[in-house]
């Protein structure tokens, strides 16, 4: 049997507890991931699909549950050690690489990510190179501009950087929050086709959150929607191959009436 | 050369480490750290101190260093263990530093008149030397300075290229982003402080060997001072790379003492008003690129405004 890679158990997250603005972002999340899994993560607005990603990479700690990676309980280790072996894109271009530094620069930070940071120098002619190569299989021509200041790239080029970056150390899990949301669609097919290009050729176990439910049926093995802190929905692979957008929603309505209809059992 | 230039050249050069700090803080760190103003005395205090009491200048120079850097450090910690603010960390520091730094003088006011210096003993081998005929002694400890200076330059712009460097100047640009690849924050924010004050530190103890003296109040104002070398240094010389913007702080730090050496010849200035004009000087520099630029922007609006009303007038009398 395949050990879970990624295991969330009974994970609890309310902000603001004991206000009025008391708000209920996560409640019994149970989630197992097998290596390799690429799971796409749906659901409206304010289900808490940022919340469990923060979770996961430790930004936020849960109230309550435990977080294990690869067998190892990570539940207490602050975000900075489990970035070593989680990949992340944010939302926002903007988030995720140093405006003011130079490609080249950004990757050689990204890449002394798993490695103990040193008095060496950061960019070698050897790193050079094979940064050179990487920023190849962007197809952007970013290979030729390894001194630019990354505020000088669009929002589709630092996206693309931001995935090499996230990407190119081989963590052991990615994770993507509506890393195309940002973007006109020309440059969202773009960004969507390298995620794509990149988690199969290294099978990076990963998660991505996306509003776009074309995306989420048609890429990853296997599609979860969360509605209200809860994964309401866990679709693996086989049934995910003959799932259609009108099927999903129907799906969503139906779960969701059978739980109001509850709802106003016990309300009485 | 007049002996006010020479003097300003001198202090100029001096100053410039101080200024460097202040530029690894206040821009590669995104840190406006108020510690500087403390720091400055404590690196003057204590290459004094041990000097008079018989230690050798070089070990002095080198303890105040140290003092710096964890005078820096100590600050580093207040933010990010403490959760101070940064103005906030910087501020209660300096006031600590005032206090531990009349400890270490035991008064208010160590002269070295009669002391062995850095300066002193660079003199004095100057003079035995063959090469004293070629250069007057007062140019040979310029000179020095100006070479120790460019070294402590280009071991700072070394430096921001490791990958400890690397990770320090991502922390100032995009703190999410470097968390996100592994980097400890506070740490590196720790650091970034202690080498930064370690700088002013070392400015201080060559500060107050060449003076002669440290005084408790040698530092008031000094973080101004520092700022006004960097805000004057990039404006006239460019920020392109790390090694041209740390050139431009020294020129800042040099041009800044000629400014205000030039200010102080104006009859009705007396040597009270040196801080009134460095605030003035950081104020016009601060404002006047930003007038400048809505000047020209008025400019091109006009010209712009003036060819389509050219134009319309054409159309008319075609049409007429
Ligand atoms: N730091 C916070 N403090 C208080 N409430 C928060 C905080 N972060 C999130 N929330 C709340 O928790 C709920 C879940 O938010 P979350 O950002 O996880 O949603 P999401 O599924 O990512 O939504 P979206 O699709 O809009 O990105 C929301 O109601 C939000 O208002
Ligand atoms: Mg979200």
């Amino acid at each position: 049997m395949v050990s879970d890679l990624l295991k969330l158990q009974h994970i609890h997250k309310v902000f603001n507890e004991g206000t009025i603005d008391e708000k209920i972002a996560l409640q019994e999340i149970n989630l197992q991931l097998k290596p390799g899994d690429f799971v796409t993560v749906i659901g409206s607005n304010g289900a808490g699909k940022s919340t469990l990603m923060n979770i996961i990479s430790g930004v936020l700690m849960p109230d309550y549950g435990q977080v294990a990676i690869d067998g190892k309980n990570v539940t207490h280790l602050p975000e900075f050690q489990r970035s070593k072996f989680i990949g992340r894109v944010f939302q926002d271009p903007m988030a995720g690489t140093a405006p003011t530094m130079t490609i080249e620069e950004n990757l050689a930070i990204a890449y002394s990510r798993n490695k103990r940071r040193t008095l060496g120098r950061g960019v070698t002619k050897k790193r050079k190179e094979m940064f050179r190569q990487y920023l190849e299989t962007l197809h952007l021509g970013l290979e030729n501009r390894l001194n630019a200041k990354v505020g000088l790239l669009s929002g589709g080029e630092r996206q693309a950087l931001s995935l090499l970056m996230a990407t190119f150390t081989e963590p052991k899990i990615l994770l993507l929050d509506e890393h195309t949301a940002a973007l006109d669609p020309a440059r969202a097919e773009l960004i969507t086709n390298l995620t794509k290009e990149i988690v199969e050729r290294t099978q990076l176990t990963t998660l991505m959150v996306t509003h776009n439910m074309q995306q989420a049926l048609e890429l990853g093995n296997r599609l979860i929607m969360m509605d209200k802190g809860q994964i309401i929905l866990d679709i693996d692979e086989k049934e995910k191959k003959n799932l259609t957008i009108e099927s999903l929603l129907e799906q969503f309505q139906k779960i969701r009436g059978e739980q109001m209809a509850s709802d106003r059992a016990i309300l009485g | 050369m007049s002996t006010a230039l020479f003097g300003s050249l001198q202090f100029g050069i001096l100053y410039a480490l101080m200024a460097l700090g202040v530029y690894l803080s206040f821009r590669i760190l995104d840190f406006p750290d108020l510690t500087v103003d403390g720091s400055f005395v404590t690196g003057g205090a204590v290459a004094a101190t041990m000097i008079v009491s018989g230690v050798h200048p070089i070990y002095a120079t080198c303890s105040a260093i140290l003092a710096g850097f964890i005078a820096g450090c100590v600050t580093g910690i207040l933010h990010t263990k403490g959760k101070i603010n940064p103005l906030l960390s910087g501020i209660l520091m300096m006031i600590a530093l005032y206090s531990i730094n009349l400890r270490i003088m035991g008064r208010a006011n160590v002269p070295l008149l009669n002391e062995e210096t850095m300066f002193t003993k660079l003199g004095s081998f100057w003079e035995n030397s063959a090469a004293a005929s070629i250069l007057s002694v007062d140019w040979a400890i310029l000179l020095t300075m100006a070479l120790i200076t460019l070294a402590v330059k280009f071991l700072v712009d070394a430096f921001l290229k490791t990958e400890i460097g690397l990770a320090i100047r991502a922390t100032g640009d995009n703190k999410r982003m470097i968390r996100s690849l592994s980097a400890n924050t506070d740490w590196l924010i720790i650091l970034g402080l202690g080498l930064s004050n370690a700088l002013v530190a070392l400015s201080g103890a060559f500060v107050a060997q060449y003076s002669g003296f440290t005084d408790i109040s040698m530092g008031i104002g000094m973080i101004v001072i520092g700022l006004a070398s960097v805000i004057i240094g990039e404006a006239l010389f460019g920020t392109k790379t790390i090694v041209r913007t740390t050139f431009a702080v020294i020129g800042g730090a040099i041009i800044y003492r000629i400014v205000v050496a030039f200010a102080l010849r104006v009859d009705f200035l007396e040597t009270g008003d040196m801080k009134l004009i460095t605030a003035v000087i950081v104020i016009f520099a601060l404002v006047a690129p930003k007038v400048i630029e809505s000047f020209k922007e008025k400019r091109r609006r006009k010209q712009r405004h003036a060819r389509h009303m050219a134009a319309n007038q054409k159309d008319g009398e075609r049409l007429a």
